[in-house]
């Protein structure tokens, strides 16, 4: 059956700690999913939720956009899929890819951009999908295939 | 929120000991505290971020921040880091071959 857990969140980096702690004891009861991968999906929600709070943080002193970020965990069929939303105004997804490798020296000009990079490697399927007044973005989280069992000897 | 910040000085070296969850909250004011100490003159920083529980992307850009830092006066940026949760932030993003990282303080202090 179906669970779904959904949270409405003020736009602030303080309740992302809330946020991270609710997916995880959401994921907690999933006999498949162990502690690595309840780590990933904190980590990769997190990340969402942290790009949701600040493309709706105020510019030029305004106070932003107040409207709470929605984070909706749904398990289903062993699996969990994650949305995060805002109302931020979109993103320019063609912007993400300008950073130069990690390796390359001229990466240390680069203080920020790994949040995206993070999710697509936390997760096994991400869709950044645009809403009418921001951005959804969906992640699917597979648990970890169980290690081959040992020869009874 | 829960961020502990700790500075000793060993053989050299400013040792910065963080515990507690380093995001987008907290991380302001660990920038706050390397940009100090490399104002006041430490150019030889170890981060020790054994006690870490948690660490996300803006926590990595402020040690990538802080190793720029130290790098144009010549300096050194050490991690210390033997929990596989926090290791594998580093592992995934490419930055454990950015950083140079040891399992405990003494390592770091140690290595030249």
């Amino acid at each position: 059956m179906d669970e779904v857990v959904e949270l409405e969140l003020p736009a602030r980096p303080d309740v992302l700690a809330l946020a991270r702690l609710v997916v995880g004891a959401v994921v907690a009861g999933e006999p498949l999913f162990d502690e690595e991968r309840i780590d990933d999906l904190r980590l990769a929600v997190s990340e969402a939720c942290t790009n949701a709070i600040e493309a709706q943080q105020g510019r030029n002193g305004d106070d932003g956009d107040q409207r709470p970020i929605l984070v909706r965990c749904r398990l289903a069929s062993g699996r969990v899929e994650v949305e995060v939303r805002d109302h931020g105004g979109g993103f320019d997804q063609a912007g993400l890819s300008l950073h130069p490798p990690v390796t390359d020296p001229s990466r240390l000009h680069y203080e920020r951009g790994l949040g995206i990079p993070l999710i697509r490697m936390l997760s096994d399927s991400v869709e950044f999908r645009r809403t009418a007044d921001g951005t959804a973005v969906i992640m699917i989280f597979e648990p970890r295939p169980l290690p081959d069992p040992k020869p009874i000897t | 929120m829960d961020l502990r910040l700790d500075v000793t000085e060993r053989d050299g070296w400013a040792v910065l000991a963080v515990g507690g969850e380093i995001d987008v909250a907290t991380a302001p004011r660990l920038r706050e505290q390397l940009i100090t100490l490399v104002n006041d003159g430490h150019h030889r920083i170890v981060v020790d971020l054994g006690s870490v529980d948690f660490l996300d992307s803006t926590g990595l850009g402020v040690l990538v921040g802080a190793l720029k830092r130290v790098r144009t006066h010549d300096g050194d940026l050490a991690l210390v880091c033997d929990e596989p949760r926090i290791l594998k932030v580093f592992e995934i993003t490419g930055l454990t071959k950015v950083f140079a990282m040891y399992g405990s303080v003494d390592q770091a202090v140690a290595a030249d």
